[in-house]
């Protein structure tokens, strides 16, 4: 590569910095996870006024779900939730059920759901939304690969939730991850519970605990990258290193006979 | 059947109701047409559209006729007789034949528009503008007509001259209830098309409009308008209702509908900018609009609330706003809240309501609270319709599944939490409905599903011969 070529790579090099480094100004408000090792990657915690991407194939959508309603949880704080979804995706894995999100710890009253007919009003309600700064944060749900949302369109979104100071979270199930101006990538797997006790290695009837996220980070623009186990804790609302019990010490029933309490083994 | 006949054939002497086949005797050369009923309804409805512009007072008579009730209108258009001629001439061009009459009461209009077109009767004179038309104009239905025609009645003036209690012994009360309003003796109200909207404002263009541009800015100052008036009144709209008259007699209604009623001209601007924006079949302004009106069908009381000590009213506005303008553009159904309902079913312990009119609501509802401490015991999606899943055996009769098939894909059941059973509600469903068990489990791949066994083993489900047969299973939800 000849010299001048060089120099203007790195001129280019210099003004992409440049442009990044502007972005941070805006994104100093991080809200911590509660995983101890996500949250030093991420530099103290997911970014406010950004935009986050969630992956996950077609038939861990409702894994992916779930991350994506902890963070919405966390980062909304008490603000509302601005849910946006395609007709389509609640045919593959079923509707958001708001008993399921009462479950979780999160708050039914503040979620406002948009159902979209298609991608193209999904993705003008969501870029709307997100410039509404009463809004705590906007997911925007779509099942599989689509022509739309282009860096162009993520671009947009991106632009809007910097100003307005309100959180946007992809949740893109069934899709490649493809270039786009957001600020972290993550890909989610569902975990397995903590195996049971020893005596009873493979007993179909050992007792279930908080849902766990195989999460990998797989774009971070601001940090490092990596891959971990993370726990949802409804009680707290907010997420954990993996327990290794599968179910809190102080809530085994005594009518169960092993609660896999004493079984100290990391999972993962 | 003869169905209807226009004037060239009355003078040939055909009649409504005449056999085809007699009247192709009388005339050989004669045109014919099906009718269409539905079609002829649709034209009426089309054409009271248009009058639209003159009142928003239109009942349909049918199967021609409309009624207008201009009361208070008439000077807008120079005075009644204008009214009349401009009115009479558009259709006209239009190629309607049309009748039309103004008097004090619509039914004395409509004797005149059947002998006497183009009459104004002024109050009072109603009973010597009709006495001398036959009974027919009345419209009094056949039976009437012809027994009215025997007693040798021949002219209203003549039954008007009998006492209304033979009239009512003879006819029945109805006909010399027509009879009366005929004559201007009281009238009957019309039923019009549309509620009378709380407010109007319209503009008129001598030039007709069609560019985008021009349609906004008449919007925009037909809203600063509407507000100006309701603003009087401390009133906000919460449905809106543009209407475009394009110079060839279609008429567009476009309603946008709001959560709280809306105080500034520019929120209803963008309302219908967002509306616009987003219609299936686009605004066609075809050779221009002569005259757009913008109406508040629907208008409360405004409470004015102190905003600026309460960031959190602030918020609640902002989001309303946000809503309004997402359901201006794609549906109010599209954009909903969730409210708890009193149920142990699952699929219907939670109700979607459109949130435009129950954000209040949904924001105050109180949800059952969760068990502390308990991993979840509903499923965070679930599915509409339960999903029929293949289950080759159970181990123990009751219990659960050791493997099954869902979607096509084999899952074996690694943990298991349950039963949880739920019982239907006897008392609402008339169907009955099978008692379930759920069960929470988690397959090899760490998926978790919600399955339930639909029926009771030996005891609910039944096959053709009235022995136990096995359940069906289901998936109803997955957890995260």
């Amino acid at each position: 590569m000849s010299g001048a070529r060089m120099s203007a790579l790195a001129i280019l090099r210099g003004q992409i910095e440049r442009i990044q480094t502007a972005e941070i100004v805006h994104q100093h408000d991080r809200v911590a996870l509660g995983h101890g090792q996500a949250d030093g990657a991420l530099k103290g915690g997911l970014a406010r006024a950004a935009i986050h991407e969630v992956f996950c194939e077609g038939r861990q959508g409702v894994a992916a779900t779930g991350f994506v309603m902890g963070l919405a949880g966390r980062v909304a704080a008490r603000k509302p939730l601005l849910w946006v979804r395609q007709d389509f995706s609640e045919v593959e894995t079923g509707a958001l059920s708001m008993s399921g999100l009462r479950e979780l710890g999160l708050d039914p009253r503040r979620v406002v759901t948009v159902r979209a007919a298609d991608v193209e009003s999904a993705l003008r309600t969501s870029a709307d939304a997100l410039a509404c700064d009463a809004l705590g944060a906007v997911v925007l749900e779509l099942w599989g690969e689509t022509r739309q949302f282009d860096l162009v369109a993520s671009r947009k979104l991106t632009l809007a939730a910097q100003s307005s100071g309100v959180t946007g979270l992809m949740l893109r199930m069934a899709a490649q991850p493809l270039p786009s101006t957001a600020e972290t990538r993550w890909m989610l797997r569902a975990a397995h519970s903590p195996p049971g006790p020893a005596s009873m290695p493979a007993a179909p009837w050992s007792v279930w605990g908080a849902p766990r996220f195989d999460a990998t980070l797989l774009r971070n623009r601001h940090g490092p990258c990596g891959r971990w186990i993370m726990e949802w804790n409804c009680d707290e609302c907010q997420f954990s290193e993996p327990s290794t019990y599968s179910q809190p010490v102080a809530a085994a029933p005594a009518d169960r006979q092993d609660s896999a309490v004493f079984q100290q083994r990391r999972a993962g | 059947m003869i169905h209807a006949l226009d004037e060239a054939a009355e003078r040939l002497g055909l009649y409504i109701g005449q056999p085809l086949a007699n009247a192709r005797a009388m005339c050989p050369d004669l045109k014919v047409f099906d009718a269409d009923v539905a079609a002829d309804a649709k034209t009426l409805s089309d054409v009271a559209d248009w009058c639209d512009r003159f009142t928003p007072l239109v009942a349909l008579d049918p199967p021609h006729g409309l009624f207008l009730d201009i009361t208070g209108c008439a000077h807008l258009f120079g005075g009644e007789a204008a009214l009349l001629t401009t009115l009479v001439r558009a259709l006209a061009r239009q190629g309607f034949a049309v009748g039309a009459a103004i008097a004090g009461t619509s039914i004395c209009a409509r004797t005149l528009t059947r002998q006497a077109s183009s009459s104004i009767v002024a109050d009072g004179g109603e009973a010597a503008a009709i006495e001398r038309f036959p009974v027919s104009a009345l419209g009094a239905g056949e039976a009437i007509t012809t027994g009215l025609r025997r007693a040798g009645l021949k002219t209203i003036g003549d039954v008007a001259s009998r006492a209304p209690s033979e009239i009512t012994a003879r006819f029945g009360a109805r006909f010399s209830t027509l009879l009366a309003h005929a004559l201007g003796q009281g009238d009957a109200p019309i039923s019009p098309r549309k509620p009378l909207p709380d407010y109007i404002v319209e503009k008129r263009f001598a030039e007709p409009i069609a560019t985008d541009t021009m349609i906004a800015m008449t919007l925009s100052r037909l809203a600063d308008m509407l507000i100006a008036s309701m603003e009087k009144q401390g009133k906000g709209a919460r449905r809106l209702e543009a209407a475009f008259f394009r110079t060839d007699g279609v008429v567009r209604a476009i309603m946008v509908e709001t959560g709280r009623p809306v105080t500034k001209s520019a929120v209803i601007d963008r309302l219908f900018r967002e509306r616009l924006d987003a219609l299936a079949d686009p605004l066609d302004p075809g050779f221009g609009f002569d005259m757009v009106r913008l109406s508040a069908s629907r208008t409360e009381i405004v409470v004015q609330e102190q905003r600026d000590l309460d960031a959190h009213v602030h918020d609640n506005d902002e989001l309303a706003a946000l809503i309004d303008r997402i359901a201006a553009r794609i549906g109010g159904k599209r954009v909903v809240v969730h409210l708890p309902e009193d149920t142990h079913i699952p699929e219907c312990a939670v109700m979607a309501a459109p949130a435009q009119h129950h954000l209040a609501a949904a924001m105050q509802a109180e949800w059952p609270a969760r068990v502390e401490s308990e991993p979840p015991l509903r499923p965070l999606r679930l599915f509409d319709k339960p999903e029929p899943i293949k289950v080759p055996f159970a181990a123990v009769p009751d219990g659960p599944p050791h493997q099954f098939t869902w979607r096509r894909a084999l899952h074996a059941v690694v943990r298991v939490e349950g039963p949880e059973r739920i019982a239907m509600e006897w008392w609402r469903q008339d169907g009955k409905q099978l008692t379930r068990d759920y069960f929470r489990i988690e397959d090899a791949e760490g998926l978790r599903f919600w399955i339930f066994r639909d029926g009771l083993y030996e005891g609910e489900v039944f096959d053709g011969d009235g022995k136990p047969a096995s359940p069906g299973w289901y998936v109803h939800g997955l957890f995260a």
